[in-house]
């Protein structure tokens, strides 16, 4: 046997192009047998790559792979399974409406005749189950568990083809802080147990919390690796970003001013479900304040806010903003009179990714005086001009400026160009859904001060964010949303992550009042 | 060093959007007339090139300019309503509907326009907005049934252009010639009702079906670049049309807009429908039981001009050009349908025009990457020892 090498499988010296950029540049990656080796890095700096060249998916120019010190060939995701390799995606590929059981034999089941032999499959799944301690029903339909048990199957699936090189494609973003501490212990299991983990994140907390070592990545190049002993947040986080980075947003202290935002016995139905989204909501928002509603995905907040924009109807209730009854204004409305929101899914709603930068900047203003003649014809060099501007003053970044197409902007530039089309509208309320999801430190660190200016400056801000570390380090006040309803109000100064894991999982609830 | 500007300049004339799409538009055109060739070489090889000379010849076949002039007229006739029907799918188009019933508009429009000049005697004027009016409220039923209650506006147009075509036979079966399915003759019934000429047609060798339609049309269709390029109501219907998500969530009135656009895509097939019949060319065949065609080749002069209403104009004459040069073939060895053959060859191959704009794109983005890489190579080395 040639398994006398230290590394489970080597990547050495990988260096793939598309064009326009070199996704990997001359990049080494080398898992050592039975450790958690972390793969940090920004959005759009090559771990995707990377992944796919190890899944056979893309070819690298330049570089080998070896598996247990011999060089092999991956062409095709068929190889890299044969080779023990097997991932866990970031969304998780699972039928929905078949059980845990066929979810995990899919593609790979034992039969006789023709026929499935589901009770050797069951036996084996149970024995796997009990020996990593992954909880898992295997006769539950997948559209009726929950998305840590999802995670479980995706992780048994692995197991049970006999995957040796386990990959976690940032596992983390859709659990609760209970179920990422419950994955964090099955990490450690599985690498006791002698499977070779590669923990993809960039998340500081949870890779130092876990992994053994870590690996860096920076637009494509490698950095380095250290290990986790000998390093810290910091040093990982530059090693990332290529700078110091404040990880953690500071504001002064201020009192919240008169209440901007009313939310009264709010109710909006969910298009999915035929059934109400949001329950009876109230609270309210004041001036100079930013109110943080922290859950798990799922739960009401993305409803919540399309009843708040307009986007939805609500069905009872009454919304103020800034003593206006604004319950059954229009979206345009809303907008013009003091709202901004950015919006979680910026592709869907936030812009239109096939127009130029400079129209995407104008989209809820195009049909004012100032870009648009009383005969309907458009002032293109008004909005050339106050896209020029924006484009300075917010450092967004494309690549030729106001006539960029957006969709050929990065995710981080797309979400500037929102945020500074929003800001500049000088709202009332200000309701930002997710602003910084699928961002780079830097972008987030942006964004965040964006944010606390909006505040200093006395406007309201309500901020959707399924980040706990952003909700404990921004907000004023923190409402925890569970099934659609307000289960807590929390002072994040008074409170600790966990606490709010126990609200947003339903294990605890208090009564608000608003 | 100026051979490699000079390539930059092409690269750069190449990649602007309106000569791709004529490129792409121009490669189907050799590509179709090479199948079509190939399909008169099947079917005769003796007289095959000369068959394919006939076709692209068209009016260019008679030997007199007098007689040549009369007959372009004639195509002109027919590549207005043609063009009208074209820009209503493309306008419907830019606002992601595909408006597949142009053809029961264009049916709509005609009924109206022959009974207000056959029946009730009017002037070309009301006949021509009776036309527009028309063809604007079957565009409107579909706008409804899209916006209200999410029918697909490819199906209820389709059975529109056939409840379109039946009750249209049924309405003017009273102003029918006695011995034929026809529809009496507008020139000799009411000569009022003819669309004026404004000496348009002294320039065509007296060719008296020549009328203000043909540069309205074309007038037309510079307005509806104007209105899409230029205007608030142009930059709503693309937004709707793109990204109908975004355009609810910057407040615009998507359920609106869809139905203005169906109103406005009607009425210009409505419109090109009273151009052809109030030219006195055509008269309606009360027997009729199948959707004229005109709506559904404005489908390919549509995607032939590469969704521009400017491109569109060019698109247009072609195929009726190439259309018109199909009855001059010599019917004794080749059907006149494959001129029909040959643009629905064209059409098929507009389906191309994208993968073109592709590959063009694709060609051209590599060159530019390795420019810009040995660019910044070379940049790297000049600044390597500062890192």
């Amino acid at each position: 046997m040639a398994g006398n090498s230290e590394y489970a499988i080597e990547m050495l010296n990988i260096t793939k192009r598309f064009p326009g950029i070199i996704a990997n540049d001359n990049v080494t990656l080398q898992l050592k047998k039975g450790e958690i080796h972390a793969l940090l890095g920004e959005n759009g700096a090559g771990k995707s790559t990377l992944m796919s060249v190890l899944f056979g998916l893309y070819q690298a120019e330049e570089g080998i792979i070896k598996k247990d010190g011999v060089e092999v060939k991956i062409s095709n995701p068929n190889d890299a399974n044969d080779l023990g390799i097997g991932m866990v995606h970031q969304h998780f590929k699972l039928v929905q409406c078949f059980t845990v059981l066929d979810n995990i034999i899919l593609g790979d089941e034992t039969t006789k005749h023709g026929f499935l032999q589901k009770e050797e499959s069951r036996k084996k799944i149970l024995e796997l189950s009990d020996k990593y301690g992954l909880k898992v029903d295997p006769d539950a339909k997948i559209e009726d568990i929950t998305v840590g048990m999802q995670q479980r199957t995706e992780i048994l699936k692995m197991l049970y083809r006999d995957n040796e090189i386990l990959i976690f494609d940032e596992p983390t973003a859709v659990l609760t802080p209970a179920e990422i501490d419950e994955l964090m212990e099955i990490m450690r299991n599985l690498a006791k147990e002698g499977k070779s983990i590669l923990f993809i994140s960039h998340k500081l907390a949870e890779i130092m919390a876990v992994a053994d070592r870590c690996s860096v990545l920076r637009r494509g190049k490698y950095i380095g690796t250290v290990n986790i002993a000998d390093t810290n947040q910091d040093e990982l986080s530059r090693m990332m970003v290529g700078r110091d980075v404040q990880l953690v947003a500071t504001k002064q202290d201020k009192e919240p001013g008169e209440v901007i935002l009313h939310v009264e016995n709010m109710t909006v139905p969910s298009k999915l479900h035929h059934n109400n989204a949001v329950k009876n909501v109230s609270f309210d928002v004041r001036a100079g304040e930013i109110v943080c509603i922290a859950g798990i995905d799922g739960n009401g907040q993305t409803e919540l806010v399309y009843g708040l924009s307009g986007l939805e109807n609500c069905t009872t209730g009454k919304i103020t903003l800034s003593g206006r009854d604004i319950t059954h204004a229009s979206i345009r409305e809303r907008s013009t009179h003091g709202m901004s929101h950015i919006p979680e899914d910026r592709h869907k709603h936030g812009l239109v990714m096939d127009y130029s930068l400079a129209y995407n900047l104008v989209l809820q203003r195009y049909f004012e005086p100032e870009f648009s003649t009383k005969f309907g014809f458009l002032k293109k060099g008004e909005i050339n001009k106050y896209a020029e501007r924006l484009i300075e003053q917010y450092d967004i970044r494309s690549g030729q400026g106001a006539p960029t197409i957006a969709r050929s902007m990065s995710g981080g530039n797309q979400q500037k160009a929102i945020i500074a089309r929003e800001i500049d509208k000088n709202p009332e309320l200000l309701i930002a859904v997710q602003p910084t999801r699928g961002l780079d430190v830097g972008a987030i660190e942006y964004i965040h001060k964006q944010l606390i200016a909006q505040r200093d400056s006395g406007h309201a801000v309500l901020l959707v964010s399924l980040e706990l570390e952003e909700v404990m380090s921004i907000s004023d006040r923190i409402l925890v949303m569970y099934e659609g309803e307000l289960v807590g109000e929390f002072n994040p100064k008074e409170t600790t992550p966990e606490e709010l894991g126990l609200y947003m999982a339903g294990a605890k609830r208090k009564e608000i009042t608003a | 060093m100026s051979r490699s500007n000079g390539n930059i300049q092409s690269q750069k004339f190449l990649s602007r959007p309106a000569v791709q799409a004529t490129l792409a538009a121009l490669l189907c055109i050799v590509v179709g007339l090479l199948i079509g060739y190939i399909a008169l070489l099947i079917i005769s090889p003796a007289g095959a090139t000369q068959a394919i000379i006939t076709i692209l010849k068209n009016y260019f076949t008679y030997p007199s300019k007098a007689a040549a002039m009369k007959y372009l007229g004639n195509t002109l006739v027919k590549a207005a309503p043609l063009l009208m029907c074209a820009l209503s799918i493309q306008f419907c188009y830019q606002a992601g509907l595909f408006n597949i019933g142009a053809a029961g508009q264009y049916v709509a429009g005609a009924g109206a326009a022959l009974f207000c000049a056959l029946a009730l005697h009017m002037p070309w004027i009301v006949c021509l907005l009776a036309a527009l009016i028309a063809g604007g409220i079957f565009g409107i039923i579909v706008g409804l049934l899209k916006s209200y209650l999410n029918v697909n506006e490819v199906i209820s147009g389709i059975m529109l252009n056939w409840i379109g075509l039946y009750t249209v036979n049924m309405l003017l079966s009273g102003v029918k010639e006695v011995a034929s399915p026809y529809t009496v003759n507008v020139a000799t019934e009411n000569p009022g009702a003819l669309l004026p000429s404004f000496g348009l047609d002294k320039l065509f060798s007296n060719n008296k079906y020549v009328t203000i339609a043909i540069p309205l049309a074309v007038l037309i269709a510079i307005l509806l670049k104007i209105v899409l390029s230029k205007t608030v109501f142009g930059y709503e219907i693309k937004a709707t049309g793109i990204a109908k998500d975004a355009a609810k969530y910057s407040g615009m009135k998507e359920k609106r807009n869809v139905i203005t656009t169906l109103f406005i895509g009607g009425a210009l097939a409505g419109l090109g429908a009273a151009f052809l019949f109030l030219s006195g060319y055509e008269q309606w065949s009360v027997t009729q039981s199948s959707v004229p065609s005109m709506g559904f080749n404005g489908i390919a002069a549509t995607f032939l001009g590469g969704l521009d209403p400017i491109g569109t104009i060019f698109a247009s004459y072609f195929i009726q050009h190439i259309t018109s040069g199909g009855s001059y073939l010599d019917k004794n060895i080749y059907p006149s349908q494959i001129s029909d053959f040959i643009s629905a060859i064209i059409i098929y191959l507009c389906g191309f025009v994208l993968i073109f704009k592709l590959y063009l794109n694709n060609y051209l983005g590599v060159k530019e990457e390795k420019a810009k890489e040995k660019t910044t190579a070379s940049a790297n080395k000049e600044e390597g020892g500062n890192k």
